[in-house]
């Protein structure tokens, strides 16, 4: 090692890492800003009346949840390219497949959300006069929301934490960032991959844990 | 779609596959032991013990395995511990699954509840036979679900290993993507190989969950 000087420390070395983290926490925020609403309308939708539909939903959702988050990425990366001719970049394919991957969670949730709401429920709206879309927006909805909190702020951790796949398909995040920053430094600072990727492991950590403790805060206060 | 090539390469995809099934195997392996441990750690309140298991499992919930794994693989060398790429992925992932199995554990435990320890007292049963006829039996059956669905996480997430250089699935679709533009055989032969991997599990647990429903009985 040369000098007393730290990899971290040195040069933007740390700056760098930190617009590496924004990358990696921006793909899994419009993962999730997108997933939301179209985790409702799918799971508004798996409660259907329709045979069909709800067949196709289950087989969207296991297919989604059988598969490990890489197949899937890799499906999106190098199949589109051959299949449709369109050939996504990493980040793109990457907040395609956590969007659809998202979707599928969050409507399994709000679908189990729904259908924990009591039958009576319903009934006691139309009695006093609710229509049907009223009732949904004025009984089922904040209800189901509330039962929903938790388990959507659970998604955002393990969204935060998959984007480290990202690298994978040639993502330049947090990790691969650090990547390069150890090749770099590799003659100056030939021990930079314990500094590196300790501080990664860290930073990931730092971003996780408070979205952990704020998602057993809300699983408490709901449980009330 | 190239039906000789999946010929030709369908017997690499299950040399490929067993490199999947043996590091998901050992790992999980190694994460009901770490689970059992510390979730008997937290249950009987060891002093010191506790806030280590406590500050682990956070640690390792809130850190994806790719990171873990490059910390063993790259970082751990330049402590003088250098690992082989199989080991670093059984040990990480046994660092991962510990935390998830030792909540499915707990969550067992704790379901079961003081009022039937009392009431087997009570009716004169010893500790042992509490534990025995009583509390593990209902414990074993609450996690069930938990465990089962860990068991099927952490096979998924033992397609991350390819990032240290193991030869599993994922390395060797890449490396065929890559070699011969096969992409959508390629591809096909993943899915059908997590699909041949990951669907019995799912099939035998929820058999399994229905069997030793004792809890909800």
């Amino acid at each position: 090692m040369q000098g007393a000087s730290n990899i971290l420390l040195e040069g933007n070395n740390l700056s760098r890492l930190f617009a590496g983290l924004g990358v990696s926490i921006q793909i899994a925020l419009v993962s999730v800003l997108l997933s939301i609403p179209l985790g409702i309308l799918v799971g508004v939708f798996m409660t259907s009346r329709s045979r069909v539909v709800r067949f196709i939903l289950r087989f969207y959702l296991d297919f989604i949840r059988i598969m490990p988050q890489l197949v899937l990425l890799y499906i999106v990366f190098f199949g589109t390219a051959a299949w449709f001719g369109v050939s996504f970049d990493g980040y793109t394919s990457s907040i395609v497949v956590f969007t659809l991957w998202g979707a599928a969670e969050m409507g399994d949730l709000v679908r189990g959300a729904l259908e924990s709401i009591p039958r009576m429920q319903y009934d006691s709206a139309y009695v006093l006069g609710f229509d049907r879309r009223q009732t949904f927006t004025c009984i089922i909805l904040p209800q189901a929301v509330r039962r929903l909190l938790p388990p959507a702020v659970n998604l955002i951790t393990r969204m935060v934490k998959t984007t480290s796949l990202c690298m994978l398909i040639g993502v330049v995040e947090l990790i691969r960032v650090g990547a390069q920053i150890i090749d770099l430094n590799r003659f100056a600072h030939p021990d930079g991959a314990l500094w590196i990727y300790g501080a990664i492991f860290f930073m990931y950590f730092f971003v996780c844990f408070p979205l952990s403790l704020l998602s057993r805060y809300l699983e408490k206060r709901a449980s009330k | 779609m190239d039906w000789s090539f999946i010929q030709k390469f369908a017997p690499y995809y299950v040399l490929a596959a067993q490199v999947t099934v043996s590091i998901s195997f050992w790992g999980i392996v190694l994460s009901l032991v770490i689970g059992l441990v510390c979730s008997m750690i937290t249950e009987l309140k060891v002093p010191v013990a506790r806030q280590i298991v406590a500050a682990y499992i956070e640690l390792s919930r809130g850190t994806p395995l790719l990171v873990q794994l490059f910390f063993l693989y790259f970082g751990f060398p330049k402590l003088g511990i250098t690992l082989s790429a199989e080991t670093c992925a059984i040990v990480g992932l046994a660092f991962l699954g510990g935390s998830y199995m030792s909540e499915a554990f707990r969550g067992g435990i704790e379901a079961v509840g003081p009022t039937q320890t009392e009431s087997c007292r009570v009716l004169g049963m010893t500790w042992g036979q509490t534990m025995r006829h009583v509390v593990i039996p209902q414990a074993l059956s609450t996690a069930l679900p938990g465990v089962v669905a860990n068991v099927i996480f952490l096979v998924k997430e033992s397609s991350v290993v390819s990032g240290i250089a193991l030869a599993d699935l994922m390395y060797l679709t890449k490396d065929l993507i890559g070699l011969y533009y096969n992409t959508t055989e390629s591809l096909l032969m993943l899915v059908v190989a997590y699909t041949l991997i990951l669907l019995p599990i799912s099939i035998v647990g929820t058999i399994l969950e229905r069997r030793f429903d004792y809890a909800r009985r």
